[in-house]
């Protein structure tokens, strides 16, 4: 019992947080959603169109991955191990780009030039 | 114990019953590695691998979408214009994507009733959890209904995975490829659903009875991780619907 006397126990059984985290956490989804919907229906383009869907992409994962899935509560240890990996993608991403890009090139200029 | 509030240590009890008391922030990190023991100290079994798992069905779906912006990069014929594509005639003009926003409406909204029932369920209000989560199910169950309905209708409009009607014949396998893999998850997730649902409704977790095939003790915790499958599949999808659909 010396945890006792010096301090304050917090058993923590499961994840126990208000129901209106929940329906605060689901209104912003919607809210982020419509935006994203209408950034089609207004028919945004370029630049600020690309930026915007990935700016709405990245908020709601954000807000599911912290606040649906309880990755906010947990030890850093195990955000760390899940969170980091993912990150190696965006490597792949550079890698294909560039493949992609090379790839584009050699049709234009074997298939396009007609030669 | 005036002094109480001022010398506060966190502990936790473990899964495999240890007391940790717990150090914060990157200390805890590196004393978790370090330790010789286990990692994620307070996190239990279950938990651990179902993030585990959701990881590499992250990299399985990156993956698809990779190579859906591979071959969208390097086409030299046009792009299908999904805006158009996956446009409906409500009252008798085309609107832009409709279908798909509102599928991304219900899925969101799945995921709402399946916080909420994971909530309930560790306050072991059984009516409730089942409630939500069977709410939860229908969600999903008319998501994968849209879903059908939409692949009917390309297919019907000369759809295939080896050409389209409309421009680059990659379209066509990548929008089979990746809605084909994120709906086959979302249909495993409701009959996930509705299994744990009918453990709840039993009370399986109140007297702990063992699983069938793990032999583990029910805990409500297993609503828990199967709503982490669950969001993961709304995750996954508000990925899908910015880059293949919205791009």
């Amino acid at each position: 019992m010396s945890h006792a006397a010096t301090g304050t126990i917090t058993r923590v059984e499961g994840q126990q947080h208000p129901i209106k985290l929940y329906l605060v956490v689901w209104g912003w989804l919607f809210v982020l959603s419509t935006c994203s919907y209408l950034i089609d229906y207004f028919g945004l383009q370029g630049y600020l169109r690309w930026s915007l869907i990935l700016l709405f992409m990245m908020v709601k994962a954000y807000l599911i991955v912290a606040i649906f899935m309880h990755m906010a509560w947990e030890r850093l240890t195990l955000i760390y191990a899940i969170l980091l990996p993912p990150v190696a993608v965006l490597v792949f991403v550079g890698i294909m780009v560039f493949e992609a890009n090379y790839t584009f090139f050699t049709r234009v200029y074997f298939f396009a030039m007609g030669s | 114990m005036a002094d109480a509030a001022t010398t506060t240590t966190t502990t936790t009890t473990s899964s495999s019953g240890h007391t940790v008391a717990s150090r914060q922030g990157w200390d805890s990190f590196a004393e978790e590695w370090a330790s010789d023991q286990t990692a994620f100290k307070t996190a239990s079994w279950g938990k651990v691998m179902m993030w585990i798992f959701l990881l590499s069905d992250t990299f399985i779906f990156s993956c698809f979408l990779l190579s859906y912006m591979t071959v969208r990069m390097s086409t030299t014929i046009p792009w299908p214009n999904p805006s158009e594509v996956f446009a409906l005639e409500l009252g008798g003009k085309p609107v832009p994507l409709i279908l798909i926003a509102i599928m991304t409406f219900i899925l969101i909204s799945s995921s709402g009733t399946m916080a909420m029932a994971v909530n309930y369920g560790y306050r072991r209000d059984r009516k409730k959890t089942v409630a939500l989560m069977l709410a939860t199910a229908a969600f999903g169950a008319s998501f994968v209904g849209m879903q059908a309905f939409e692949w009917t209708k390309l297919i019907r409009e000369g759809v295939r995975p080896w050409g389209n009607p409309w421009g680059a014949d990659q379209f066509g396998s990548c929008f089979f490829m990746i809605t084909g893999f994120h709906g086959t998850h979302v249909s495993i997730g409701v009959i996930f659903l509705l299994i744990i649902a009918r453990k709840v409704f039993r009370g399986d977790f109140d007297v702990e009875r063992p699983g069938f095939f793990t032999s583990r003790k029910g805990r409500y915790e297993n609503v828990e991780i199967m709503g982490l499958y669950w969001h993961f599949v709304d995750l996954v999808w508000v990925f899908i619907f910015a880059l293949f659909y919205l791009w």
